[in-house]
């Protein structure tokens, strides 16, 4: 079969929608498109089986009862709501919140907010490898803390956060715990009891389902976790998240996790070995490629890489077809290199070199191939272009260069 | 973000890439940027002593497309220039002529203080021909 180009490898960013779970989805645009919250009709009735279906395939992908499930309009909605509705639930408990400085936006910008509103939020550094301990946990923990909010795996540098140990301090400090599981659920294993997670987020179109859909995990037992919503209306979703639900993207979400449950362990076992191919192709053939974050504790298709001397967005014009992303400040509108990189202790300009890719369910082993070749091809040309690399092929070191820009 | 036509070819087809010998007399070295800041410009001319005209230029640049063409069009406009029509070379041109949007003005400014810094290096390393003019002034 011929290489069909441009070649997506940008998986965590989205994922396209499986043939599969469109199907799934087809009828409910136009046939069933009742209201599932219409009690005294078949287009209803039709329409809630379909929701309660769904639901039961995300809990059952999860280890959760169907009960536990809160769909919304994805992870940032999720996150939302569980930093907020934690904290309008249990203010008078304490003021206090535990999070890390390389969570996701949706966290960290939430957390801002509620910083505004009087909240105390401790923002935990990462080691060089992109994790945080258990103990590091432990030790923020105070009587004021009613939440800690850890991510699963990390969006940029596929690092896999010790959830389940992080779990257990919490529950012994008697601490709700919640998880982004954006990149994680439907990715790796993930069983919220044995994880002690009491809140977990997610996301239909990471995981090869529809965009504008996901999903809160909301532990219903031992603790019985309550929050306040965000959105106030006819009272759906146990009246956490009111608003018509959207049948359609529900059923494709839970199409989407049925199929990830079925074929987890042989996908991963896929995408690892092509990750693995790509990462050696690169490594073996060119000099001083630094993975990030954390060799082996991360996602099986994750690979972010920094390419010294080359500038992380000529090298993505060098590869224009192939969509990854770039840690540079230049392809971001903020100008400034990426936080996650830096936290890691990463130097600025590593990080303005950075690649990440992210493989995933339709990616082949002829599309990594030429993936290599065409990275290696632009590194060693965008080297011969670069003032770094000639001197320190001089000799020079870097470090000790007094920059006339500084 | 999408790039102008003439940035991609720049990119593509950089103009002038390498470097010059930095300890001969007649060559200016302009150093520029920091890694850290994502953008280092090298550019050199050198310069013929009888006619002050830059005979030749070249460059090295980590930085973004953007930065990189805007080097390599600097090359192209320094060759056949005298050392004060260099000077005379703004930002804003290479802007204009590279279409450049207002997230990447800073790699324009960023080769106009390249031309400046290789212009001022090469002056640096006349001091023989300063002297002898202030030489001539004091005599005459």
């Amino acid at each position: 079969m011929a290489l069909k180009l441009p070649i997506y490898m940008d998986y965590h960013a989205t994922t396209p929608c499986d043939p599969r779970v469109f199907e799934a989805m087809r009828p409910y645009f136009t046939e069933t498109f009742g209201n599932a919250a219409s009690r005294n009709h078949q287009f209803g009735w039709e329409a809630e089986e379909a929701v309660e279906n769904a639901r039961k395939q995300v809990a059952e992908l999860i280890g959760a009862s169907s009960k536990e499930i809160v769909f919304t309009s994805g992870a940032t909605e999720s996150d939302n709501l569980a930093l907020k509705g934690v904290a309008d639930m249990y203010y008078e408990r304490g003021d206090h919140i535990i999070t890390a400085v390389t969570e996701h936006k949706a966290i960290l910008d939430t957390c801002k907010k509620l910083e505004k509103r009087g909240f105390k939020v401790t923002y935990l550094p990462v080691g060089c490898d992109g994790l945080i301990t258990p103990d590091d946990v432990r030790n923020a923990i105070t009587d004021k803390t009613i939440l800690v909010s850890i991510m699963m795996a990390n969006n940029e540098i596929g690092v896999i956060q010790p959830i389940a140990e992080i779990g257990k301090v919490c529950k012994e400090r008697g601490v709700l715990f919640h998880t982004d599981a954006t990149q994680a659920i439907g990715k790796i294993p993930f069983n919220a009891n044995a994880l002690n997670v009491d809140l977990a987020s997610f996301s239909a179109h990471k995981i090869y389902g529809p965009k504008g859909v996901g999903g809160l995990y909301v532990r219903r037992k031992n603790p019985r976790v309550m929050l306040v919503p965000m959105i106030d209306g006819g009272g759906h979703e146990r009246g956490m998240r009111s608003g018509t639900l959207n049948v359609t993207g529900i059923v494709g979400l839970g199409k989407a996790c049925e199929i990830a449950k079925e074929e987890m362990p042989s996908e991963n076992e896929r995408v690892f070995q092509l990750r693995e191919k790509l990462r050696t192709g690169i490594m073996d053939e060119i000099p001083d490629v630094y993975v990030n974050g954390h060799p082996t504790q991360r996602l099986p298709g994750n690979l972010n890489v920094s390419f010294a001397y080359v500038e992380g967005e000529s090298l993505l014009m060098g590869i224009n077809d192939i969509a990854v992303s770039s840690g540079s400040a230049c392809t971001s509108a903020s100008l400034e290199p990426s936080y996650v990189l830096k936290a890691l202790g990463v130097g600025e300009e590593l990080a303005h070199s950075s690649i990440r890719f992210g493989l995933g369910r339709f990616n082949t082993e002829e599309e990594v191939d030429y993936t290599i070749g065409r990275v290696n091809e632009a590194v060693n040309r965008l080297r011969e272009l670069s003032p770094l690399w000639e001197m320190v092929q001089e000799g020079v070191d870097l470090s000790k260069v007094q920059w006339a820009g500084e | 973000m999408a790039y102008s036509d003439k940035v991609v070819d720049h990119y593509n087809n950089p103009r002038n890439v390498g470097s010059l010998d930095k300890k001969d007399p007649n060559v200016g070295t302009g150093l520029v940027g920091a890694p850290e800041c994502g953008d280092v410009m090298k550019l050199q001319i050198r310069i013929n002593p009888e006619t002050q005209v830059i005979e030749d230029a070249k460059f090295k640049t980590f930085g973004c497309g953007s930065a990189i063409a805007s080097s390599s069009l600097a090359t192209e406009w320094l060759k056949g220039r005298s050392v004060n029509e260099a000077l005379a070379i703004k930002n804003t041109a290479i802007v204009k002529e590279l279409n450049l949007p207002p997230v990447k003005i800073h790699c324009s400014v960023l080769a106009e203080d390249a031309i400046k810094a290789a212009v001022r290096d090469y002056q640096h390393k006349q001091p023989a021909v300063e002297e002898k003019a202030e030489e001539a002034a004091v005599n005459g």
